[in-house]
């Protein structure tokens, strides 16, 4: 099933959506990953932008100012970094800022799954290493919050028109898409094992 | 020539080199996701390898990085004893990278250790990180050059076993690394084995193998026969592209030998992501040039 989302999400349009959907997404979605959730959670400071009901981006992206212009900047290059490293936090975020779709690189643990659960949100993947696909998708950078912490990881509002493919691996539901390839994975690799071992006595 | 002209004449081709590697996959990775993306049947896999290659395109297009992290820059210098740069080597490799950073762009990825900042140059101690080998009789330079992701790093695993376990620990060894830290590492992967003696050798020796032609066999019969048993074995987990599931989970398996000493049997692993930037020039002492990694290509 392919679907776009618009922002403001709401409970509603994350209610058919399952694991493995791909989804694209119309609207603002914000740069956020290490620094700036750790600023919300452990430091107990407000997010400088209104997310609830929006989306956010692991991602620290390569942006470029626009020549000659006064706070305009133009998305070079802009992928996913490990989402599990936010892992810690994200729960406490989703319930404190709303947020309603979390993009990222790969999967998120049982935290996350509680809090896209307990506050009907969902984590999905965009392709990591295609860059340029992502930096063309964004039509323009609306905003910089938090221009001290470096390109990186400064929050970048960037309006977006069918932003992906985004692959849903966790759902408003709790489903975790990766948890589950996981398990098929190491019985697969244990199936392989068994039979690896009868190919290497090469120590005789 | 004059001296400080052709130096600079070198820098410059080495920088672009660099730079363009971040923007072009080499033929033989090109070509293998290509074949991938052709064998795959399950949809959503198919529909990543052609974001992929559609990427690639716009990289090429709008003349980007084609993934945002441009990764450390690590090179494989083989040098003949009669090129006639030799002595200042080291320091045209440093300079390129700086200017490559500048005018590629590359991302800003050097953080020094212990200072923990970022050089913003991605030069900075022993970086680029360079190995070093001499070619007897030449005079001639040949230069792999190759981006090391962070995700793509983060893999890297060595072991060294007792003898007792056996080939059948190294197996197990690889194969764990491909289900834990492998599928966060943008399958399909490259994965590069070394086998030997000590915990260093064995893992210069896979990131050696990372530099060989994708598909290429060692020249050991029952190496090369192992190449293509982990192959089908890792392709059994089913990856697929970025974790997510597929046919097939890497784009080859290479391993670099050497003898070992009778008590220890060292293993270790190194991966390529998908986005495999590895790229191969040869220069002849005038400095005329041949990219053996991206034929056609202009720099
Ligand atoms: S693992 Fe490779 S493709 Fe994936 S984000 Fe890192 S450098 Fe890019």
């Amino acid at each position: 099933m392919s679907k776009i989302l618009n922002t403001p999400v709401s409970d509603e349009d994350l209610k058919d959506i399952r694991i493995g959907d791909v989804i694209y997404l119309n609207g603002h979605i914000v740069t956020c990953r290490d620094v700036a959730h750790r600023r919300l959670i452990e430091y107990g400071r407000e997010l400088p932008v209104d997310i609830q009901g929006g989306a956010i981006f692991h991602a620290g992206p390569i942006v470029r100012k626009v020549e000659g212009e006064e706070k305009k900047f133009e998305m070079v290059s802009i992928g996913p970094t490990t989402s599990m490293r936010m892992e810690k936090f994200e729960k406490e975020f989703i319930e404190k800022t709303g947020v309603k779709v979390i993009v990222g690189k790969g999967g998120m643990g049982p935290n996350t799954e509680m809090g896209c659960r307990e506050n009907k949100a969902i984590h999905c993947v965009f392709p990591a290493g295609c860059a340029v696909i992502a930096a063309t998708e964004v039509e323009k950078i609306e905003g910089a919050y938090w221009q001290d912490l470096g390109m990186p990881e400064t929050l970048w509002v960037c309006h977006v028109k069918e932003f992906g493919p985004l692959i849903v691996s966790i759902d408003a539901e709790g489903n975790n898409l990766f948890e589950q390839n996981k398990v098929l994975f190491n019985k697969r690799k244990d199936e392989a094992l068994e039979e690896l071992y009868t190919k290497v006595k090469f120590i005789k | 020539m004059e001296k400080t002209e052709a130096l600079g004449l070198l820098t410059d081709r080495v920088a672009k080199f660099t730079a363009m590697i971040g923007k072009r996959l080499p033929d033989d990775v090109t070509a293998k996701l290509k074949e991938l993306r052709d064998e795959e049947s399950m949809p959503m896999a198919k529909m990543i390898y052609e974001a992929m290659e559609r990427n690639q395109e716009q990289a090429v297009a709008l003349n980007r990085p084609s993934c945002q992290d441009t990764g450390m820059i690590q090179m494989f210098v083989r040098v003949g004893s009669k090129f006639p740069y030799i002595d200042a080597l080291a320091e045209v490799l440093k300079d390129a990278v700086a200017i490559a950073t500048k005018e590629g762009p590359l991302r800003h990825n050097a953080v020094e250790t212990f200072d923990e900042v970022n050089t913003g140059t991605n030069t900075g101690t022993k970086a680029p990180w360079l190995y070093w080998d001499i070619l007897p009789d030449s005079d001639r330079l040949e230069l792999d050059i190759y981006m090391a992701g962070g995700g793509c790093s983060l893999p890297g695993q060595g072991k060294t076993l007792m003898p007792g376990e056996g080939y059948e620990g190294v197996v197990k060894f690889v194969l764990d690394i491909m289900t834990s830290y492998g599928l966060n590492a943008c399958p399909p992967l490259l994965v590069g084995i070394g086998i030997g003696t000590s915990i260093d050798s064995a893992a210069y020796m896979s990131k050696v193998a990372l530099m060989r032609p994708v598909g290429s066999r060692n020249a050991n019969p029952k190496a090369a026969q192992l190449e293509k048993d982990l192959i089908s074995a890792i392709d059994s987990i089913g990856l697929g592209p970025q974790g997510l599931q597929g046919k097939k989970s890497v784009m080859g398996v290479h391993i670099e030998n050497s003898a070992r000493h009778p008590s220890v049997i060292s293993v270790a692993v190194n991966v390529g992501c998908w986005a495999h930037r590895r790229g191969t020039i040869v220069f002849n002492s005038d400095l005329s040039y041949e990219l053996i990694t991206h034929k056609g290509v202009k720099l």
